[in-house]
């Protein structure tokens, strides 16, 4: 499988791009931040996006989807990167329409994805507990009850589980703390008796939720997938999200890179532009180099993805683990090169630095992703 | 698709026929590497054979055009060839400066007599070339260069002398830049002379590099006499020639695992530190190891996306200088690994025990990865001034 475009999907970078400029900004995402927007994005942008096929891109056609797939949806991602608009394109689009796709029962996907390619119906994936990503350290519990379970714990990490309807739980329902095995998916609705959803904004001006569950009932038809078996669907919905995610902080790079460029060759010091002083020139230059590996790593987690290559979690930990060192890069380089301006609120750089700490955070950091990938490599 | 698919089993069914057994294995030394030419010496007959058989199918430069040797493949057929002979780690018949520079420089600038003259020639591994470039007061400014030829009439008389040029002990020609107009601006007096080494007033002498070995030499031309005929393109326009032969060096030296058929350094760690359950036991080179490794993979995959991007027709500028700069860089870091991961048996110099000393030179021999071609320093250079277009670079 090529590692270069289709014409459908540069057609789709094209179309993604010029929506995210024109419909949600670096402008738009500022204006989110000074109000306190209690949704955190603007949901008629939303709407639009589920109008463009944004919101289903994953969704099959057969629910009424646009079922682009993952490079699609990789583009997408990166438009969002490159204008930091807020959506929850990565919660819902992303995660909820993965674990619908690999886990649901006919019933629940047939119930669920229409609404999300319709944009009607927000979900989050409630996983993590640790701070830090450690995806089968699950201590919330479902025990039997009635003819379901009673949820019992804490998320510490939602991504807009503020606004979401349905909750994706990761729960315990036999084995230890940190076992792989014993771990069910649920699907839990977000307004039921027993959960008290505690927003939190976080650095980047994103988000997420800390949601604890004390007794809450759950039906038996609610499961996702089958009872002890909910990890090998976590681990696929984790890493359509860290590819996914990956594309957004390239994003992030390749716009603050070229904001920094852009700067470069304005500001003058010493009576010369500051972009003719080779010692900025040699970082700029090594930048350009990390960015278009990190597109590659990127662009083949993708492929892998589509074509359910078999080595998908293998590319996808080299996407995200590639992608975060490259936007820590991009955007802490950015910073410094703008000098004093660069550190200022008013000025938009210091917000992509803020976006890829949170991103590259999200699901697993490269000491996280070079440990699995290690490991899957047999050492 | 059917095509190809035809085209990979005729492959795969004469590549067993024809790939001799010794031929399979991986390359252990430096003498396991062919380099061709008039006095070439086989370390057997399953590599004079191998060369002999591949060169006759024009398979040792698939994409060059029939009609000068070549395999006149298509790149998807390339790409297919190059497949199979991973998939039996098939050695590459032939190392040759003609393939990797002069062959695509020829092909571009010369004139038909010369093509046919040296590409099919080259093809075969008959004669083995070396690049008369750098001299002592020209290396990262090689466009000040000042070897000379002088017109004189039917025949040019060069006059100068190079260094750092690899094998030029060994080889049978040359491709020499030399300066044909003293007054005109330093970029413009410049020539590209092809001539042999064997001409009257031609000598080298060999430089010791610190991995003990001398690969290049200083080479002295005293009134050397060269045909016209043998000047490539127009007199005064050699740097555009010595710049675009430069950018398929890059891309060779940058792609240092070329056939994919490495030992990745985890594969070498697991086999010499072992393993503690799951993971490796040293648990502080098993980070760097898989750092290391991200960005190996990262430059494969970016190696990858170049090459289908060409393919397609699109490709981004100044590519061979990000290829060069990168893929230097990460060797380097790949040969200090292993050394870090063979520690004390890593200091081996010399030693009664098969192949003593051969990772440290491998070692030695890395650093030059990011001086020969171009330095890492111009190569940043270059990708500032065309890629990012920054002032005054
Ligand atoms: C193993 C090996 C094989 C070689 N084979 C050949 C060959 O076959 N034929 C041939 O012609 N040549 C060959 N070379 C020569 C090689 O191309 C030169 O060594 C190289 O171009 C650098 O030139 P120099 O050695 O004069 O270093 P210099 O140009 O003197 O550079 C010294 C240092 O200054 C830095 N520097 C120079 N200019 C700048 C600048 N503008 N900005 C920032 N930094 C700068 C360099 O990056 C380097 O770090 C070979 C070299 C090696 C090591």
């Amino acid at each position: 499988m090529a590692l270069t475009l289709t014409d459908d999907q540069k057609m789709i970078r094209e179309s993604a791009d010029g929506f995210f400029r024109t419909e949600a900004p670096v402008s738009q995402h500022r204006k989110l931040r000074d109000t306190a927007d209690a949704t955190g994005f603007d949901r008629a942008t939303w709407a639009k996006m589920a109008e463009m096929g944004f919101a289903g891109v994953l969704v099959p056609e057969a629910h009424g989807g646009a079922g682009f797939g993952h490079v699609a949806a990789g583009l997408i991602m990166e438009a969002i990167g490159r204008n930091l608009s807020a959506a929850p394109m990565l919660s819902t689009a992303i995660l909820g329409t993965t674990a619908l796709v690999t886990g649901g029962s006919a019933e629940q996907q047939a119930r669920y994805l229409p609404l999300i390619a319709e944009g009607k119906r927000l979900f989050a994936l409630a996983a993590d507990e640790a701070a830090r990503h450690a995806p089968a350290h699950v201590a919330t519990t479902a025990t039997p009850s009635g003819n379901g379970f009673k949820l019992n714990g804490t998320k510490g990490f939602v991504l807009d589980g503020h606004v979401a309807d349905t909750l994706i739980v990761a729960a315990r329902t036999s084995g230890d703390h940190d076992s792989r095995d014993g771990i069910t998916l649920f699907l839990v609705d977000a307004t039921s008796a027993g959960i008290a959803i505690e927003r939190r904004a976080m650095v980047d001006s994103r988000n997420a939720a800390r949601i604890s569950f004390d007794d809450v009932q759950v039906d038996g038809a609610d499961v996702l997938g089958a009872v002890g078996e909910g990890f090998g669907i976590l681990e696929k919905v984790l890493d359509a999200g860290r590819a996914c995610l990956a594309a957004e902080m390239l994003g992030v790079s390749s716009e603050s890179f070229a904001r920094t460029v852009d700067y470069l060759k304005q500001r003058e010091q010493f009576g010369q532009k500051i972009g003719s002083f080779q010692a900025l020139q040699h970082r700029a230059a090594h930048l350009f180099c990390e960015v278009e590996l990190a597109r590659s790593t990127m662009l083949r987690a993708l492929v892998a993805l589509d074509s359910c290559d078999d080595r998908s979690s293998q590319f996808a930990s080299l996407a995200k683990a590639k992608c975060g060192e490259v936007a820590k890069l991009a955007t802490n380089e950015a910073v410094q090169m703008h000098g004093g301006i660069g550190m200022t609120d008013d000025f938009d750089i210091g917000f992509f630095m803020k976006r890829a700490r949170a991103a590259q955070e999200t699901f697993g950091d490269i000491a996280f992703h070079g440990d699995r990938l290690a490991r899957m490599m047999g050492y | 698709m059917d095509l190809l698919d035809t085209f990979r089993a005729e492959t795969r069914a004469w590549l067993e026929a024809n790939c001799p057994a010794e031929m399979r294995q991986p390359i252990a030394r430096d003498a396991d590497v062919c380099w061709g030419g008039r006095n070439v010496k086989f370390t057997g007959e399953a590599q004079r054979l191998w060369l002999e058989r591949m060169g006759a199918r024009g398979w040792t430069v698939p994409e060059w055009p029939r009609e000068y040797g070549g395999g006149g493949l298509s790149k998807d057929e390339a790409k297919v060839l190059a497949s199979e002979m991973r998939r039996i780690k098939a050695r590459s018949p032939l190392a040759s400066f003609g393939i990797w520079m002069l062959g695509p420089a020829l092909l571009k600038y010369g004139n038909e007599e010369q093509k046919r003259e040296h590409l099919p020639r080259i093809a075969r591994g008959e004669i083995r070339w070396c690049q008369g470039y750098s001299e002592p007061g020209a290396g990262s400014d090689l466009a000040s260069l000042r070897t000379s030829a002088e017109d004189m009439g039917d025949h040019y008389l060069v006059n100068g002398q190079k260094v750092w040029t690899s094998y030029a002990d060994k080889a049978d020609w040359i491709f020499c830049l030399v300066r044909t107009d003293s007054t005109a601006a330093k970029h413009l007096g410049i020539s590209f002379l092809l001539f042999d080494m064997a001409s009257p007033g031609v000598s080298t002498s060999p430089i010791k590099l610190i991995s003990g070995a001398s690969p290049f030499c200083q080479t002295f031309f005293d009134n050397v006499k060269v045909p016209k005929q043998n000047l490539m393109g127009a007199p005064g326009k050699g740097w555009d020639i010595a710049k675009y032969l430069l950018t398929h060096e890059r891309e060779m030296i940058g792609d240092m695992d070329a056939g994919g058929q490495r030992d990745s350094v985890s594969q070498i760690a697991r086999r010499t530190l072992g393993m503690d359950a799951a993971v490796l036991a040293d648990t502080g080179l098993r980070t760097d190891i898989v750092r290391h490794e991200i960005n190996a993979w990262a430059f494969a995959l970016t190696m990858e996306r170049v090459k289908d991007e060409a393919k397609a027709g699109q490709g981004v500028g100044a590519l061979s200088s990000m290829l060069k700069y990168y893929g230097t860089e990460l060797n380097k870091d790949r040969q200090q690994l292993l050394m870090s991961v063979a520690g004390s048996d890593g200091l081996a110099w010399e030693g009664p025990a098969e192949g003593e000393g051969d990772l440290a030179r491998g070692w030695l021999r890395s650093r030059a990865n990011s001086i020969e071609g171009g330095t890492s320093e111009i190569n940043l250079n270059i990708i500032a001034k065309r890629v990012l277009s920054l002032p005054g670079a």
